[in-house]
């Protein structure tokens, strides 16, 4: 693997047009209305060869992996692994035996959390942010409820980025510190976190650093080694794979150090009716009839991305995303979430979720008015309600972009929303 | 169906303008509910006299849909009966998941006839009914604590 942050990028070389050809959802229309999809943060659109991959597994090569004896069995076995694989290379990872398949980012976060939660009691702390999704908040509760631990959390500055000095005044990394788990980037604010800086942090107090990708992995180019953390999440569906399949990194020797997370086939030794034993990871974590195709498939989403390029497609967001932020910011009464610039060549980067409140119109009222005019966005908390209450507001409304949107949808979604705002304050 | 159509001047007017807002006393039935999708919450009390709904007062945050419907909840059900309330109740709930086949009836739903077209729209049904499931919640509350009262 290369260091592939250090790539140079010519973003105008970027075809957004080709692009979006691959992506046949990109052509319908709703209500009449091309469809302008900014929801990408929510669920990415699935280009053609994904959509073919997927019917070609359960076409030509379905079958269960790893115990069936038969071709087809075989066939897909190597499907999978080679999923497996390609993920594997596609985030850095030392080995493909680092890659754990699971359902999703908030299963592998679970995993995370319940096994490490087997090292954890009173007196130890888990240390996350209050910018977290629930996937990276309540398994945490969970665990420390169940040993007695104790949660603590990073606050953010008013510019919405992690309050590193609070957390630094106040100790809240300290020898009691167990785990600490973060988000790479924001779900809500767009905020990229300095996890390699936290990952020092937490090393240097012999604390496990668990990142939460969900919104990284897909945005940007991803080399474990560099991030520095322990446990990487992040899931396929937001990457322009399929539904039904998350992923876990581990640094092998943590992994194999790690108890089961389920129990069930696939992920032992020998079973006896007295006590079983554990197959080496990523089996262990592996209970039960893994989601085959989708792992399978996901290695044709990586490896469509990497087509791309992960850097060009980092640049092209950082455009599109620095002009939403123009755009957006020009509309009287509404307030951006999070960061206001991108800071492209800063420490701190930003990601393609733009979040925003409205004084006059609620988040709901703004998604069913924009999805009229063929405007897909999120309204609601964006499962991050601990967030929100600490920006004092109930909800928000977010545009996120990737590698298909254009400069001319983020103008679309502008002249929606002014559209909209009058709808709610004419008399 | 258009938006304009499912927002209906009288739901804006609504919102714009809420009915009986503000939490008051007295009151003897008090719920607090919420929407956790998108977090919409209302806090809603009832005064009862007797039989009587005398007063309906609330607190919210939310969209337009669901203040919109809470406000004009208060205006039917405030100086009915609370069997007559719970009868609106359940027309207007009927009315909401007929998406939007059902001709509602003006002269029992008022201003409520407007939320018709909200049925058509299954995400925003929820929040139509919001306040009305606080209500018969709040009310359930009152008529219990009447019937401590009485027993005591």
């Amino acid at each position: 693997m290369g260091t592939p942050q250090s790539e140079v990028v010519d973003a105008t070389a970027f075809d957004v047009e080709a692009v979006r050809a691959d992506f046949p959802i990109l052509s319908r229309s709703v209500g009449g209305q091309p469809l302008v999809y900014l929801d990408s943060a929510n669920t990415s659109q699935k280009p053609q060869v994904v959509i073919d991959a997927i019917a070609e597994h359960y076409r030509e090569h379905n079958a269960n992996v790893a115990r069936a004896m038969h071709t087809l069995g075989a066939e897909a076995t190597v499907a999978y692994e080679g999923g497996r694989s390609r993920i594997a290379d596609f985030v850095g990872a030392a080995s493909a035996e680092e890659i754990v398949f699971t359902k999703n980012a908030s299963e592998a976060l679970n995993l995370c959390a319940n096994t490490l939660g087997t090292r954890l009691g009173p007196g130890d702390e888990v240390v996350v942010s209050v910018m977290e999704h629930h996937s990276n908040i309540v398994p945490w509760q969970l665990v420390c409820e169940r040993t007695g631990a104790t949660l603590r959390w990073f606050d953010i500055t008013e510019d919405g980025r992690l309050d590193l000095d609070k957390a630094a005044a106040e100790g809240l990394i300290n020898e009691r510190t167990k785990v600490v788990s973060v988000a790479w980037v924001s779900n809500v604010l767009g905020t990229v976190n300095p996890i390699t800086l936290i990952a020092e942090q937490a090393h240097a107090v012999g604390a496990v650093m668990v990142v939460d990708g969900s919104q990284g992995v897909p945005l940007m180019p991803t080399s474990v080694a560099e991030l520095g953390c322990d446990l990487l999440a992040f899931t396929g569906h937001k990457m322009v794979g399929p539904t039904g399949i998350g992923v876990l990194w581990g640094r092998y020797d943590l992994l194999a150090s790690l108890p089961p997370f389920l129990g069930g086939g696939e992920m032992i030794e020998i079973v006896r009716m007295s006590g079983s034993t554990f197959a080496p990871p990523p089996a262990r974590f592996e209970a039960g009839t893994p989601p085959i195709a989708q792992g399978a498939v996901l290695g044709v989403a990586a490896d469509y991305l990497a087509g791309h390029s992960m850097a060009a497609i980092r640049a092209h967001e950082e455009q599109v995303t620095g002009h939403a932020l123009a755009r957006l910011g020009a509309i009287k009464g509404l307030r951006i979430l999070g960061p206001e610039t991108v800071d492209a060549h800063g420490d701190l980067g930003r990601g393609g979720a733009v979040s925003f409140s409205i004084d006059t119109v609620h988040p709901h009222d703004v998604a069913q008015l924009l999805d009229s005019k063929g405007i897909a966005v999120r309204g609601g908390h964006h499962c991050a309600r601990p967030l929100h209450e600490r920006l004092g507001i109930q909800a928000s409304t977010r545009m996120s972009s990737y590698l298909y949107t254009t400069t001319a949808e983020i103008d679309a979604l502008g002249d929606a929303l002014e559209w909209t705002i009058d709808f709610f304050t004419r008399r | 169906m258009s938006v304009e159509a499912m927002y209906q001047e009288i739901i804006l007017d609504h919102y714009r303008d809420r009915q009986h807002y503000g939490l008051r006393e007295p009151y003897e039935g008090e719920a607090h509910h919420v929407n956790p999708s998108c977090g919409d919450e209302v806090t809603l009390r009832v005064h009862l006299e007797g039989d009587r709904v005398v007063d309906v007062s609330w607190d919210a945050v939310g969209c337009s849909i669901s203040q919109a419907s809470t406000s004009v909840m208060t205006e039917l059900v405030i100086g009915k009966s609370l069997g007559e309330a719970m009868e609106l109740r359940e027309e207007f709930t009927e009315l909401m998941h007929g998406q939007g086949k059902i001709e509602p009836n003006e002269d029992h739903l008022e201003d409520g006839i407007a939320f018709a077209g909200v049925a058509k729209f299954p995400a925003r049904v929820k929040c139509a009914l919001l306040g009305w499931s606080a209500f018969a919640d709040a009310a359930a509350r009152a008529t219990h604590a009447d019937d401590q009262e009485k027993t005591r």
